[in-house]
């Protein structure tokens, strides 16, 4: 690891010590915020006991889905108005300012529509990721360089060729981009409505934790999420950025 | 070309308003109301007096989060931008904090701050800070070295570095950022009232979920999003002119 890394973990090592150390002695209460360390041990009991496991794997089906739907429409989505630019000059205005709107207002329509369960919240995390996908898919197809088509021309490359081998991966620091943001927005969707309103899911139970004063679980469950969005995203960037390299070479 | 563009973007929003009304045919008013019911509620909302306390409260929180987002997110930017090390260990960390799902420490919020006012005003503060911290970040350190290397030349002094060099070549990115923020904290805030609050648009929204309100609930996404698209599209306006500024 470099030099900055260490330091970068230094600090954060640094900042669960303080916040140790605050609440051990109590100048933090314990009503507010529990020490780190023992929100770790809640959140390995949690895990280790399985009382949640139901509804960790509906979180989690909801966000695969999520993530699913969101990469591959907001793929062929971005693709379609790439190629049609009569739709392109539609949209691109509600595109630009789509991200002002906050999705999260539609989810009480949603729910009255279809009642409180899995697709309200699978339909607000995707209105979250979709859009930064069409956008960046956009974005990445409008940067393809027209002098390596030129190249791909003069060799006489095939359709497939020219696809597989100069647009996509001319066009994937952006697609990467697109795909990074809408795995994590994905993630912030589904946790979030579970947040509001649901019967069952992670972001569920923290917020049933809140409302029973169960301090130990809530913040046990919220260094879960935290810890598996953590993984999850460093996980994504290391792989794309390893296949970014195989790529660009 | 201008008539062009406001044509499509009115066979945008013709279209937007017919599939409105073909669900509005399809599900029965008891799960949407037409546009123009909506449009008509919306209104009674907006000039019945009863309500006001709701939308300033919400417009107070929204406001002090932006000025507390705008101001830490561009002075830490600036820091972190001009201090090349301390910006290279700090800003991988903002990417992975901008990343995580946020709603999951509103209850620390909750706890920290209590119920009212301060929690969204954190809350949303919170979602605005880090995109404006990373795209000022980027602002400094994007500076031009011509532009640097010309006032050295030039002897400028290092206020009139700052006023003539620094300030005009950050400005649009800061904008840029500052747009960004300004969703985030909106979303942010909104999210704040959904959740343990006894005021706001966001409990207006809540109260009548439980209600099965379908009037309230539409004519308010629509106050919203006529809200947050007019001050999204003028934000757009003045960035663009920005930038364009910039050659």
């Amino acid at each position: 690891m470099s030099r900055y890394g260490w330091i970068r973990l230094a600090i954060v090592a640094g900042a669960a010590l303080i916040l140790e150390v605050l609440c051990r002695s109590h100048i933090v209460s314990r009503l507010i915020m529990i020490p780190p360390s023992e929100m770790l041990i809640s959140a390995w009991q949690i895990l280790a006991s399985g009382a949640i496991k139901d509804d960790i794997y509906v979180s989690v089906v909801n966000i695969c889905t999520a993530i699913a739907l969101s990469i591959s429409g907001g793929f062929f989505i971005g693709l379609a108005i790439f190629s049609l630019p009569a739709l392109r000059a539609t949209l691109e205005p509600f595109l630009a300012s789509y991200y002002s709107v906050p999705p999260i207002v539609f989810y009480p329509l949603l729910i009255v529509i279809f009642g409180i369960n899995q697709i309200p919240q699978i339909i607000i995390a995707v209105m979250f990721g979709l859009v930064t996908m069409v956008i960046n898919t956009i974005n990445g197809l409008d940067r393809i360089r027209p002098v390596l088509l030129k190249v791909g021309r003069v060799h006489r490359a095939s359709f497939l060729v020219t696809v597989f081998r100069i647009k996509l991966p001319a066009a994937a620091p952006y697609l990467f981009i697109g795909v990074t943001l809408a795995v994590s927005y994905s993630i912030i969707g589904v946790i979030s409505s579970e947040f509001i309103m649901s019967a069952v899911g992670i972001g569920h139970q923290i917020s049933y934790a809140y409302d029973s004063y169960d301090n130990r679980t809530m913040y046990g469950l919220i260094a879960l999420v935290l810890g598996i969005a953590t993984l999850l995203n460093m996980s994504l960037h290391v792989y794309s950025q390893r296949l970014l390299r195989r790529w660009t070479r | 070309m201008k008539f062009r563009q406001s044509l499509y973007t009115a066979t945008f929003l013709t279209a937007v308003l017919v599939l409105w009304y073909v669900l509005y045919k399809s599900y029965g008013p008891t799960v949407l109301t037409p546009p123009w019911a909506t449009l008509r509620k919306a209104t009674d909302l907006l000039t019945s007096p009863i309500y006001w306390p709701h939308f300033g409260e919400s417009i107070r929180a929204f406001l002090i989060a932006l000025v507390i987002a705008f101001v830490v997110g561009t002075f830490g930017g600036v820091i972190l931008g001009g201090w090349r090390p301390c910006g290279e260990v700090v800003e991988p960390l903002l990417a992975v904090i901008n990343s995580l799902p946020k709603v999951a420490l509103y209850p620390v919020i909750l706890l920290t701050f209590g119920l009212g006012l301060w929690a969204k005003v954190v809350f949303g503060a919170l979602h605005g800070v880090i995109p404006i911290m990373i795209s000022s970040l980027a602002a400094v350190r994007n500076i031009n070295p011509v532009f640097t290397h010309a006032a050295r030349a030039m002897h400028l002094t290092r206020w009139q570095m700052i006023r003539r060099i620094w300030i005009p070549a950050c400005i649009p990115e800061i904008f840029s950022g500052l747009r960004f923020g300004f969703s985030l904290t909106l979303l942010g805030t909104i999210f704040g009232e959904f959740f343990a609050s006894q005021r706001g648009f966001g409990f207006l929204l809540m109260n009548a979920i439980d209600l099965r309100d379908v009037r309230t609930i539409m004519a308010l996404i629509l106050i919203l999003v006529v809200f947050a698209v007019i001050s999204s599209s003028a934000l757009l306006a003045i960035d663009r002119r920005l930038h364009r500024r910039q050659v």
